[in-house]
């Protein structure tokens, strides 16, 4: 074989090997630049989102504007909520009873079970946990399209001409309003779900009132209510801070408010159910 | 007086203003006018400091803001009323709360002392009777009243206006302008004001600047502005029939 015929079949080789490896490697690059800035960009937003904290959690310049304001968020977050939260959590533990009354069939398990279940998971999970998504939805929503409404109508850009922290006047009053009102709501959950479950239990006539009633009495243990009240007052955070984030940083118009708020409930809930995994872990664990 | 000295400002690579100086005068309206996109906004911005420019310099009354300390960069913003384009009023608060916001947080009033402020101020934007009112309740002009109500509330050194005049009719317009101008010589303040409405140009321009692609292009006064031969500014302000006919009929009869 030639030298010129040795040099053909090395090009060919070559050029065969790249046909095979450019889309591949295009693929790879490709791949490995998205999820470069993919990760810088998630980071760019957790790096945004404490900074954004460390301005909140100055003094407020007027004691009595903040007053007002922790009274107005009171009423916007937390009474407006009641109705909802009271709604579903008297609902779930009506649910909850009905289950365990339905699954409990064998006779050597006591009827009082149907009760306990109820009451533990009214306290573990069922308040804290799903009381706080429900809450991401409703006060979540409401609170990104509030701020992201005054950034893109220059509320915002008023209050910083006239010299207000801006973030400081319009989250915190949200964060302490949340952090108050939010512990009051879960319990007031957990007593309605236990209360909804007896209801269920004594119209579907599964199991007697004296049977849920010694159930729910039955091996209190205090610290599952600490449990559930640091679980709440970590979520009401949450639930204050990572929408005021989303409303705060949007740019546009109308339309960009409304993916905000949309944002703002998925990221919030998401975050709720990655703490919710952290916190059972480090607590109970 | 505000006086600027080369300010350039970029976002990212671009630049936006590209080293501008003016002079503001106490006492006179001063209007920035230039197409879209040719950096009023982001100027006005500067000034007010919700934007730092990169280099250059922003002198109130002999003092350079970026050299100030905190105490004075928030006495000076209590020295600055703005209305913006939309008005900007806090939609949870009505009227007399809008107004008396800025004394709320900065002054040390009794309640009575405050309404009394409010409704003079309200009064001599020639508003009464909407106190109670919420800001959607208002139309376009009296919304923008309101503003300048809440904006020269605290007695203001300057007063910034963005766009005063848009979404109003020919005749609201004029009032606002008017006013605008009226409220400048009573309290001989710093007035500036971007705008493209050509009619407060002619109304109220005191002095003028005009600003293309981020450049200072032109600077003179409502007089000047007819017998320009700069033909950034002819083409500019000129542009509809109405004005052509105008510029024509003065320079007919000055000629």
């Amino acid at each position: 074989m030639g030298a010129k015929a040795a040099g053909r079949i090395w090009m060919e080789s070559k050029l065969g090997t790249l046909k095979i490896r450019t889309p591949l490697f295009i693929v790879s690059l490709l791949f490995n630049t998205l999820a470069k800035k993919a990760c810088m960009n998630y980071l760019e937003h957790v790096g945004k989102y404490f900074l954004m904290l460390k301005e909140v959690f100055k003094k407020p310049q007027k004691r009595a504007v903040f007053s007002a304001a922790l009274f107005r968020e009171i009423e916007d977050l937390g009474l407006k909520s009641i109705g909802i939260v009271a709604f579903i959590s008297f609902f779930v533990g009506g649910v909850v009873s009905i289950q365990t009354a339905l699954n409990v069939e064998s006779p050597l398990i006591p009827k009082s079970l149907i009760g306990f279940a109820t009451k533990r998971s009214m306290i573990l999970e069922f308040a804290p946990t799903f009381a706080s998504i429900i809450l991401a939805g409703k006060v979540g929503s409401f609170i990104t399209s509030s701020i992201g409404t005054m950034r893109v109508t220059e509320q915002i850009d008023a209050l910083e001409v006239m010299g207000i922290n801006a973030l400081n006047y319009l989250v915190l009053p949200k964060i302490i309003a949340a952090l108050l009102f939010y512990p009051l709501l879960i319990f007031m959950a957990i007593f309605l779900g236990i209360f909804g479950g007896w209801i269920a239990g004594v119209l579907t006539d599964l199991f007697h009132s004296v049977d849920y009633i010694s159930g729910v009495q039955m091996d209190f243990d205090p610290f599952l209510i600490k449990y559930a009240f640091i679980k709440s007052v970590v979520f009401a955070f949450v639930i204050a801070t990572v929408p005021s984030y989303h409303g705060y940083y949007v740019k546009g118009g109308a339309l960009e408010v409304g993916r905000a708020s949309t944002q703002a409930v998925v990221w919030t809930s998401v975050v709720i159910i990655l703490l919710n995994y952290f916190l059972t872990q480090m607590l109970l664990g | 007086m505000i006086s600027v000295e080369n300010i350039q400002k970029k976002f990212g690579a671009v630049p936006v203003l590209k080293g501008i100086d003016a002079d503001f005068e106490r006492g006179k309206t001063s209007l920035i006018i230039g197409q879209s996109g040719s950096g009023k906004t982001v100027f006005l911005k500067s000034l007010l400091g919700l934007f730092q420019p990169e280099s250059g310099s922003i002198a109130f009354d002999g003092k350079i803001s970026k050299e100030m300390g905190e105490r004075e960069k928030r006495q000076l913003r209590q020295d600055m009323g703005m209305v913006f384009q939309g008005s900007a009023l806090f939609d949870s608060l009505n009227v007399e709360e809008n107004v008396m916001f800025p004394i709320k947080m900065f002054a040390q009033q009794s309640r009575s002392e405050m309404r009394d402020r409010v409704n003079a101020v309200l009064k001599r934007v020639n508003l009464e009777n909407v106190n109670e009112k919420f800001p959607a309740e208002l139309s376009g002009g009296m919304q923008k009243r309101v503003a300048i109500a809440r904006a020269i509330v605290m007695n203001p050194k300057y007063l910034f206006c963005d766009e005063p005049n848009s979404g109003l009719d020919p005749k609201t317009a004029i009032v606002i302008d008017n006013l605008i101008q009226e409220i400048t010589k009573e309290y001989q303040i710093t007035t500036v004001i971007n705008t493209h409405d050509m009619n407060s140009v002619m109304e109220i321009g005191e002095k003028i600047i005009f600003l293309k692609n981020g450049f200072k292009a032109w600077e003179g006064t409502s007089q000047e502005i007819f017998k320009t031969d700069n033909t950034s500014v002819v083409d500019f302000v000129y542009s509809s029939n109405l004005f052509k006919k105008v510029r024509q009929a003065y320079l007919g009869q000055t000629n």
